[in-house]
C-alpha cells in the first residue's frame, strides 16, 4: 500500500514539474547511439557528460539535464528526435548532429518553426556557413570545407603535383572535396564519390588509382568507413607506391582497429589530444582516467558545446526567458575551448586554427595522434560572406 | 587492358562473396518457404565468431575455420527455436520475425562485443599482392577469396546435382508437399539446409571481414543485395544465384569503374560524379525489373 502511495505521489510530482518552469536547464543532445557508427555517439556522450561533471552538474546553480536521443543514422529520424526535444521536452538548447545530412535534415525544425538555439558538435554543411545561416545557429565544430582546405594547403607546401579524391557522396563528401579544391591547385587527375554509407568495397576505384598513378589520394571516409579504406587500400599494394592523405578518416575511435596501418597517412584538424592548453589536458586526462582511451574530435566539440552553453547561462544568471539575450551571450564565445583560441564569426562558425596530425605510439604502447604542424591560423571559412548575418 | 582485367576479377570477387550469402538465402526460401532476412545476421555473427576465435587462437585460418562449425549451431538453434515455427504462417510473419531477430542480433553483438567495429588482421601471406600477369598486381587476399568462393561454389554444384541429399533439397525446391508426402525426414532436411545456410552465409561474413571491417548490422547492407541476385536467379536455384551473383558484381564494378568517365564526356565532371553513384546503384535493380518483366519467376525460377 506505501509503495502504491510513494509511486502515486511520484507520478504527482511529474505532472508538477512544468509549473516550476525554469528550474532546470534542458539540453537536448542529438547523435547516432546505435548501429555501425554508435562508437562516435558514445564518445560524444562521454565527452558532454565529462563536461558537465566538470562543472558539477549544474549551470549558474541550477541543474542540469541533458537528453540523449539517437538518430540511428538517418536524416527523418534525426528530425523526429529533434522534433520531440523541441516539443515535447521543450529543451533549452540542442547539440550534437554528426551527420550533414541529418543536420540540414532537422535544421528548420529547431532554429525556425521551436525557435530553439542550435549548437552543432560535428556537422556543418556549406550552406548553413553561407546563405542559409540563422541567428539560432551555433558550431562548436567547423564548416565542412575548412578541414580539407587545410589538407589542400599541406599537400599545395608539400610539392604534391596531382592528387586523386574519394569520399561519400553525401552532403558533407562532396563540401570535402570542394574544399581541398579551394587550396590545392595541382592536377586533379580523378574523383569519385562513393555510395555512401553503404559501400563496402572500394576494389573498382583502388583499381582506377592504381591505372592513373596520381602523387597523392585525398579520402573523406568518417568512422567505420575510414577503417574500411585503410585496410583495403594496404591490402591493394598502393601502400608505399601513392601516399595517402585524409580528413576525419583516423581519429581516436578508429585508430584502435586501423593501427599501425594509419602510421604515415597526415590528417588535419582543428583539435588534436595534445593541444597545450589548460582546459585540454585536464579534458584528455580526466576522460582517460574515466574511459581508458582518448577522447576524439567528435567528443572535444561536444565538451566545449556544453560549456559553452554553461558559458551563456551563467552570464544571464539562468535567465533564459528573453532569446536576444541568450544569442548574444553564446555568440560572445566566453568560455575556454579544449582547442586554444576560440571566437565566432558573423556567420556563427568558429575562427580557430588548423592543425596537420600524424598516428605515433604513446608510451605504453595505445596508437594516438600527435600534431605536427599548423596549417592555418585564425581561419575563416570561405562561405561567411555569403551569410546575411553581420 | 590491364584495367579491365583487374576491374572483371574485382567483379568477379564481389560477386562469388554474394553468391555465398545468395546461396544459403535463396535454398531457405526455395524449400522452406521462408523469408528470412536474419540471412545477414548470420553473415554478420559468422565474421564475429571469427574475430573471437582468430584472438584465441592467434591463426587466421584456424579462427576462421572454427568459426564454420559455430555458425552451424547457431544455424540449428535458430531453426529448432523459431524459424519452425515459422514455416506454416505467411510471409507477412515471416518478415515481423525475422526483423526481429535481426533486432536481436544486432544487440547481442553490442552487448557481448560492444558498439565500435573490430578489425581482423590479415596474416603477411595474405596481405601483400601477387602477379595475376607479369607486373599487373593483384591482392592477395581477394585472389584467395576468389579461390575459396569457387571451391565452395562447385562443393554446392556437386552436393546438390550428384548427392542423395541434393536430389532432396531439389526436389524440395519444386514440390515441399509431394517430398514429405514421399517419407522424407523433412524436419532433419529443413534443419540442415538452414544449417548449410547459416554456415555459407558466415563462410561469407568472414571473408568479407578483413576488408569491410566488422560492424553491427553489416549484413543487414549487403542482405538487399543478395536478395535481389536470388530473385534474378530464381528462388530456390542454387545456378540461378551463382549466375546472377555474378552478372550482379559484374554490373556493380562496371557502373563504379566505367561510368563516371562515360559521362563525364557528356556531362560536366562534377555533375558526372555525383550522378554516376547514383546511377550504378540503381542499375542492380533496373536490371532486376528487366529480368522480372522477361522471367517473372527469375532466370531458373519453377514455373507456377
Amino acid at each position: 500500500m506505501l509503495t502504491r502511495l510513494a509511486a502515486g505521489a511520484a507520478a504527482l510530482s511529474l505532472f508538477a514539474a512544468p509549473a516550476m518552469a525554469q528550474s532546470t536547464i534542458k539540453i537536448g543532445f542529438i547523435s547516432t547511439f546505435s548501429g555501425p557508427q554508435a562508437a562516435i555517439g558514445e564518445d560524444m556522450r562521454r565527452s558532454a557528460n565529462l563536461a558537465l561533471e566538470h562543472l558539477g552538474g549544474k549551470m549558474a546553480g541550477k541543474t542540469v539535464e541533458i537528453i540523449y536521443e539517437d538518430d540511428t543514422f538517418k536524416p527523418d529520424v534525426g528530425k523526429a528526435k529533434s522534433e520531440k526535444l523541441t516539443v515535447q521536452d521543450k529543451v533549452n538548447f540542442v547539440t550534437g548532429y554528426i551527420w550533414s545530412n541529418v543536420l540540414l535534415a532537422s535544421l528548420k525544425t529547431v532554429v525556425d518553426e521551436a525557435d530553439t538555439i542550435l549548437i552543432s558538435a560535428n556537422a556543418g554543411p556549406s550552406q548553413i556557413a553561407g546563405e542559409l545561416c540563422h541567428k539560432n545557429y551555433f558550431s562548436t565544430s567547423w564548416n565542412n570545407d575548412q578541414t580539407p582546405m587545410a589538407m589542400g594547403a599541406y599537400l599545395q607546401s608539400k610539392g604534391v603535383k596531382s592528387l586523386y579524391l574519394m569520399a561519400g557522396n553525401y552532403a558533407a563528401g562532396r563540401d570535402m572535396l570542394a574544399g581541398v579544391k579551394r587550396t590545392y591547385k595541382g592536377t586533379i587527375v580523378g574523383e569519385d564519390l562513393t555510395k555512401w554509407p553503404d559501400q563496402l568495397d572500394f576494389s573498382a576505384e583502388l583499381a582506377k588509382i592504381r591505372s592513373v598513378k596520381p602523387e597523392g589520394i585525398y579520402i573523406f571516409y568518417p568512422g567505420a568507413h575510414g577503417v574500411q579504406f585503410l585496410s583495403q587500400y594496404a591490402q591493394s599494394g598502393l601502400r608505399g607506391q601513392v601516399p595517402l592523405y585524409q580528413a576525419f578518416s583516423i581519429d581516436a575511435l578508429s585508430l584502435p582497429q586501423q593501427k599501425d596501418l594509419a602510421l604515415g597517412v597526415p590528417g588535419a584538424q582543428q583539435w588534436v589530444n595534445d593541444l597545450p592548453n589548460e582546459q585540454n589536458k585536464k579534458f584528455v586526462a580526466d576522460f582517460r582516467k574515466k574511459h581508458g582511451t582518448y577522447p576524439s574530435f567528435y567528443g572535444a566539440q561536444s565538451y566545449d558545446s556544453i560549456m559553452l552553453i554553461a558559458s551563456a547561462v551563467e552570464a544571464l544568471k539562468g535567465d533564459l526567458a528573453n532569446k536576444d539575450a541568450v544569442r548574444a551571450a553564446i555568440k560572445k564565445a566566453n568560455f575556454k575551448s579544449v582547442r586554444g583560441d576560440f571566437a565566432f564569426n558573423n556567420n556563427n562558425f568558429p575562427i580557430q586554427n588548423f592543425y596537420i596530425q600524424e598516428t605515433v605510439k604513446d608510451s605504453d604502447g595505445n596508437f594516438t595522434l600527435k600534431t605536427v604542424a599548423t596549417a592555418m591560423t585564425a581561419a575563416k571559412d570561405p562561405h561567411h560572406e555569403k551569410c546575411p548575418m553581420k | 587492358m590491364e584495367y579491365f582485367l583487374l576491374q572483371v576479377l574485382n567483379g568477379i570477387q564481389l560477386g562469388l562473396l554474394m553468391f555465398l550469402l545468395a546461396a544459403g538465402l535463396t535454398l531457405v526460401f526455395g524449400i522452406m518457404d521462408l523469408v528470412n532476412l536474419a540471412h545477414g545476421s548470420l553473415y554478420m555473427l559468422g565474421a564475429y565468431f571469427a574475430w573471437t576465435f582468430m584472438g584465441w587462437t592467434g591463426s587466421f585460418v584456424l579462427g576462421a575455420l572454427l568459426a564454420l562449425p559455430a555458425a552451424l549451431a547457431l544455424g540449428v538453434i535458430v531453426e529448432l527455436v523459431i524459424a519452425r515455427r515459422l514455416y506454416a504462417r505467411d510471409h507477412l510473419d515471416h518478415v515481423l520475425a525475422t526483423f526481429g531477430l535481426i533486432l536481436f542480433f544486432n544487440e547481442l553483438v553490442r552487448v557481448l562485443w560492444g558498439p565500435a567495429g573490430k578489425s581482423i588482421t590479415l596474416p603477411p601471406a595474405l596481405a601483400g599482392t601477387i602477379d595475376i600477369l607479369p607486373g599487373v598486381p593483384y591482392p592477395t587476399y581477394r585472389f584467395a577469396i576468389i579461390v575459396v568462393g569457387a571451391v565452395v561454389a562447385l562443393f554446392l554444384a556437386w552436393l546438390v546435382t550428384r548427392t542423395r541429399i541434393g536430389m532432396l533439397i531439389r526436389a524440395g525446391a519444386s514440390n515441399r508437399r509431394m517430398v514429405a508426402a514421399l517419407g522424407v525426414n523433412i524436419e532433419l532436411l529443413f534443419t540442415l539446409v538452414f544449417g548449410l545456410g547459416a554456415i555459407l552465409a558466415a563462410i561469407a561474413g568472414l571473408m568479407a571481414a578483413p576488408i569491410v571491417s566488422l560492424k553491427i548490422g553489416m549484413g543487414d547492407d549487403i542482405l538487399i543485395l543478395a536478395f535481389v541476385i536470388i530473385v534474378i536467379g530464381g528462388i530456390g536455384s542454387i545456378k540461378g544465384a551463382f549466375i546472377a551473383a555474378m552478372v550482379v558484381g559484374q554490373v556493380d564494378i562496371i557502373g563504379r569503374a566505367f561510368l563516371p568517365d562515360l559521362l563525364k564526356k557528356v556531362m560536366s565532371s562534377s555533375a558526372a560524379s555525383t550522378a554516376a553513384p547514383s546511377i550504378s546503384q540503381v542499375a542492380v535493380y533496373v536490371l532486376m525489373a528487366a529480368v522480372l518483366v522477361w522471367r517473372p519467376t527469375g532466370l531458373f525460377g519453377q514455373r507456377q
